[in-house]
């Protein structure tokens, strides 16, 4: 087993040290102290003087009074109570938990990066413009596209960009048109992202191998259809084979196509959606590019696109002018901004980083391996678990609790049982094609000897559903808490802590 | 290749258990053509020594604020971040952590979001706030959009004040570029607040939303309770921004000035400048608008047990539920940014951040009182302001600024693309990383550039 040899209906915190913790407005005490900030050498100028009172504060706000101990232990005991990459497989489907290096953490955290002003003069910033010009190559070269923006701040902002720029080639010729195709088992950031667009959303029913056909593109497409947005490997890790012939169909049309590129870790180095007629993506830099989840954001949705969508890029893009590096803000067409200045640069420094360590048969050797791992799991899984689409996988496959539900065990049970084996759950109940869909992606970082634990936990967990299906149904039994209420959380809403004796 | 840790041996064995010769094989559900014929045109791998001496070599091209003096503001603002934020935001089991969509193992991430909301709830004056957004013009437009879902769908004017940031405003135009709406701007009179006359006029039926930021672009305190009162008699909601989170410090906040919504810019409290990003978008409002907020949300519940815990909450707003009918397409929250704000806030406390607060006023103060005695510099705005104000020069700022530079200094930002008629006007911040040998060198150095 993983952490756990035999997990029973063990309580929380009977291995291991698991402390309880308060929220931190319970700690502390009033005065207490855990700043430190000069005795000024400015004499103290009265705010009153200028400012009207009752534009000043009347009330201090409701913050904790501790010290800096109080405040490091606090927050060192409630990051004991995550899961995280760093502590063990997160086998996330579609979310590319995979490893994140910590030279990528050094180096974005030099002086030489976190230091500088969104103001600053350019020449200021040569470096930091070289780094940005460069990772738009780069990741135009990767996908097989034109140029790139980094500025979307994480995948949904790219979508949107990216859908802009579209709706702003069609205005162009005089139409923006009114529809988006989608296929039923994307995203939901994908059809929310059209309706922020005024597109108007036109859901494609999966075909029964699990891809989309041709067909069902050349029915729906038509001159009113701004064009389709289609995941690439798609959401049941297949690769879309028929990604060819329903661009050109809408091409034909008029129509461009939009790629969600959350899958891109299972096409590095082997192929690029720039050659499979996509006119614009969004990278993940936080999934392919290594990025650290953060556990939920920061991200970075950098977008790529072909040339005929270049001149709507958000302003501004990075150009070099002789040896000189410089912000285009000279870009008559473009979609304007989507943030504030110009991305979250913090991230691109890291994903640079990691494109420079891999070079191109490292990446080639990331979506190999990452494959290779995923038809691992599938192939060692198949017989305990039923795999909605049983043929070869990308970077991820797509079990159900078709088996277990006879047993009354349910995929929500089957992943909080994970937990007791000391494993994140996998997606679940994703795409909503499958139902009690469980989606499995291990990533290239994860070593055989992983997931052949990983694997005996899962056989393991499908004897239980079998055998003792009340032990699943009751899990987990040893994080530090148990199942939530969450009808409670939703009908008896607390959104803030509120001080016992205010 | 030390993230990929098979040997040839491993990937021989697995390729067999999975039925092919080597992992190549099982790309050829690739169609032939699609497949790519040469490597990727990249250059050569580096090893972490070369990579750490190149990334180095790329950062010592940058000049960063810890030079001369840095007196930029305008939308990022330099402020000291205590040593334990960064070793708490460092801890790989909150930054390689996933969404917490599974509460039982994500309970560090949620009480911290809880902890957080706590937090922006009440600097900002009001019931609750949302787990984060991208940043403070992202937030503002998300407000926007949840004002016009909250009003009557006939009312499609938007008010937004001139005297908010201008890339807030470019962002807010860019996510209503396809809604059904008309975006008025109201500018801002002589003393640098919103023209309280002109937005008077500028309230009919039609009026769905108006925006004010305070501190404003320029740095001046508006007078948001009179604004609020004039919007609100109109029928009309009224959203409060900021870009200076350190403000919340000292003045009092635009929920308790009749604000509906309350964003803005959170990245002064103990996020790095950057370049711009990644920031914090703050996102606070009232009760009864809840369903309509965009984001992320934690609420506090119990387990199976009677033991707290926390829970993300009312996510039928969003789009993994609802798809195109989510009230935003946001998915992430700048977890770890909100992290160390959590942080960043919990060291300083009300205490702190009231000192800190009224440093930077007194910082800035000291050094408008040296500019102004220069000839050739006088005060913008007779409005007054928090840790940034304008000027106007007697000569062109751009050039003013390229010889400030030379001495070291970063002497503010140009703000004649900002509003029209400030082609004299430089906007100039202090914080309380600019010492008093800093601010008398500046001052210096204004007097022998004019």
């Amino acid at each position: 087993m993983n952490m756990i040899d035999k997990p029973k209906k063990a309580g929380p915190g009977k291995r291991g040290m698991i402390f309880a913790e308060p929220t931190i407005f319970e700690r502390g005490a009033p005065g207490r102290q855990g700043y430190s900030l000069p005795e000024d050498e400015i004499p103290a100028a009265d705010p009153a003087k200028e400012i009207d009172a009752a534009l000043l504060r009347h009330e201090a706000p409701l913050l904790p009074e501790v010290s800096e101990l109080d405040v490091v232990r606090h927050f060192t005991r409630l990051s004991q109570w995550n899961y995280s990459i760093d502590t063990g497989l997160t086998p996330l489907g579609s979310c590319t938990m995979k490893y994140n290096p910590k030279v990528n953490e050094e180096v974005a955290r030099m002086s030489g990066f976190v230091k500088l002003h969104p103001q600053a003069p350019v020449a200021d910033i040569q470096g930091a413009l070289e780094l940005m010009f460069h990772l738009q190559h780069y990741l135009a070269v990767i996908s097989g596209m034109d140029a790139a923006t980094l500025q979307p701040a994480a995948g949904a902002q790219g979508e949107f960009a990216g859908l802009l720029m579209i709706r702003a080639h069609h205005a162009a010729q005089g139409n923006p048109r009114k529809k988006i195709l989608i296929p039923d088992s994307a995203h939901g950031t994908n059809p929310a992202s059209a309706a922020a667009c005024g597109y108007k959303v036109v859901t494609l029913k999966t075909g029964p191998d699990g891809v989309l056909s041709a067909d069902a593109v050349a029915a729906a497409m038509d001159e009113e259809t701004a064009g389709i947005m289609i995941t690439n490997p798609n959401t049941l890790g297949l690769f879309e084979t028929h990604m060819a012939e329903i661009a050109k169909l809408v091409h034909d049309k008029g129509g461009l196509v939009y790629c969600d590129g959350a899958n891109q870790n299972a096409l590095v180095g082997m192929a690029r959606v720039g050659d499979m007629g996509v006119d614009v993506l969004h990278f993940n830099l936080h999934k392919t590019f290594t990025t650290p989840h953060g556990g939920g954001g920061p991200g970075s949705g950098a977008v790529a696109v072909k040339k005929v969508l270049e001149p709507y890029l958000p302003v501004p893009t990075v150009v070099r002018r002789g040896e000189h590096f410089d912000w285009d803000y000279d870009r008559p067409k473009s979609i304007g901004k989507v943030k504030a200045f110009f991305g979250n640069f913090g991230m691109l420094v890291r994903a640079y980083t990691y494109i420079r360590e891999m070079g191109a048969e490292g990446l080639r050797q990331v979506s190999q391996r990452a494959v290779l791992n995923a038809n691992y799991v599938r192939k060692s899984l198949e017989a305990d678990f039923h795999l909605a689409y049983p043929q070869v996988c990308m970077h991820e496959c797509v079990f159900s609790d078709k088996i277990q539900k006879k047993f009354g065990v349910t995929t929500a049970d089957i992943a909080k049982r994970m937990m007791d084996y000391g494993y994140h759950p996998p997606t679940i109940y994703f795409p909503l094609v499958v139902p009690g869909a469980l989606m499995v992606e291990t990533t290239e970082t994860e070593s055989p000897q992983t997931l052949d634990r990983f694997i005996k936990a899962m056989k393991e967990i499908a004897r239980e559903c079998r055998e003792e299906p009340e032990t699943v149904k009751a899990a987990p039994h040893v994080p530090k808490v148990r199942r939530l209420d969450e009808v409670k959380a939703a009908k008896e809403p607390k959104f803030v802590y509120v001080p016992k004796n205010p | 290749m030390r993230y990929l840790p098979h040997t040839p041996e491993e990937i021989q064995k697995m390729s067999q258990a999975v039925g092919v010769r080597s992992p190549e094989e099982l790309f050829e559900v690739i169609p032939q053509a699609l497949r790519l014929k040469a490597p990727l045109e990249l250059p050569k791998p580096l090893s972490e020594i070369d990579l750490v001496r190149h990334l180095k070599a790329l950062g010592r091209k940058n000049e960063t604020v810890d030079g001369a003096g840095s007196f930029l503001g305008g939308g990022a603002y330099h402020h000291y971040i205590p040593v334990a934020v960064s070793t708490i935001t460092s801890r790989g089991e909150f930054m390689t952590s996933y969404t917490p969509y599974q509460p039982e193992i994500s309970q560090g991430t949620l009480q911290a979001i809880f902890e957080f909301q706590t937090m922006i709830a009440s600097l900002t004056g009001m019931d609750l706030a949302n787990a984060g957004n991208y940043d403070g013009a992202s937030a503002l437009a998300e407000a926007v959009l949840m004002a016009l879902r909250l009003t009557d769908p006939a009312k499609k004017t938007v008010l937004l004040a001139q005297s908010i940031h201008p890339d807030y405003r470019q962002v807010v135009k860019t996510y209503l570029s396809n809604i059904d709406c008309r975006i008025v701007e109201v500018p801002f009179g002589p003393d640098g607040r919103v023209d309280a006359a002109v937005l008077k006029k500028s309230l009919n039926d039609e009026v769905a939303v108006c925006c004010v930021q305070s501190p404003n672009a320029f740095g001046v305190v508006e007078e948001v309770a009179k604004l609020s009162a004039a919007v609100k008699g109109a029928g009309a909601m009224m959203v409060g921004c900021f870009s200076e989170a350190v403000s919340l410090g000292l003045l009092e906040p635009m929920g308790r000035q009749g604000a509906d919504i309350v964003v803005g810019e959170g990245a002064s409290f103990g996020n790095f400048l950057n370049l711009g990003g990644p920031y914090l978008g703050l996102f606070a409002t009232k009760k009864e608008f809840v369903r309509q907020m965009p984001g992320r949300l934690v609420g506090e519940t119990v387990d199976a047990e009677g033991k707290r815990g926390f829970v993300l909450v009312l996510s039928t707003r969003e789009q993994h539920i609802r798809r195109e009918k989510a009230t935003s397409n946001i998915c992430t929250n700048q977890a770890l940014c909100a992290l160390a704000t959590t942080v960043y806030l919990s060291l300083l406390g009300p205490q702190g951040l009231q000192k800190l607060a009224r440093i930077n006023y007194s910082h800035a103060h000291y050094l408008r009182e040296g500019l102004l005695k220069i000839p050739g510099v006088q005060r913008q705005f007779a409005g007054p302001h928090f840790n940034e104000f304008a000027v106007q020069l007697s000569k062109d700022p751009e050039e003013v600024l390229s010889k400030l530079r030379q001495k070291g200094i970063l002497g503010g930002i140009a703000l004649k693309s900002w509003a029209p008629g400030m082609e004299r006007s430089l906007l100039v911040c202090a914080t309380e990383m600019n010492s008093k040998a800093q601010m008398d060198d500046y001052v210096r150095a204004m007097r022998e550039v004019l």
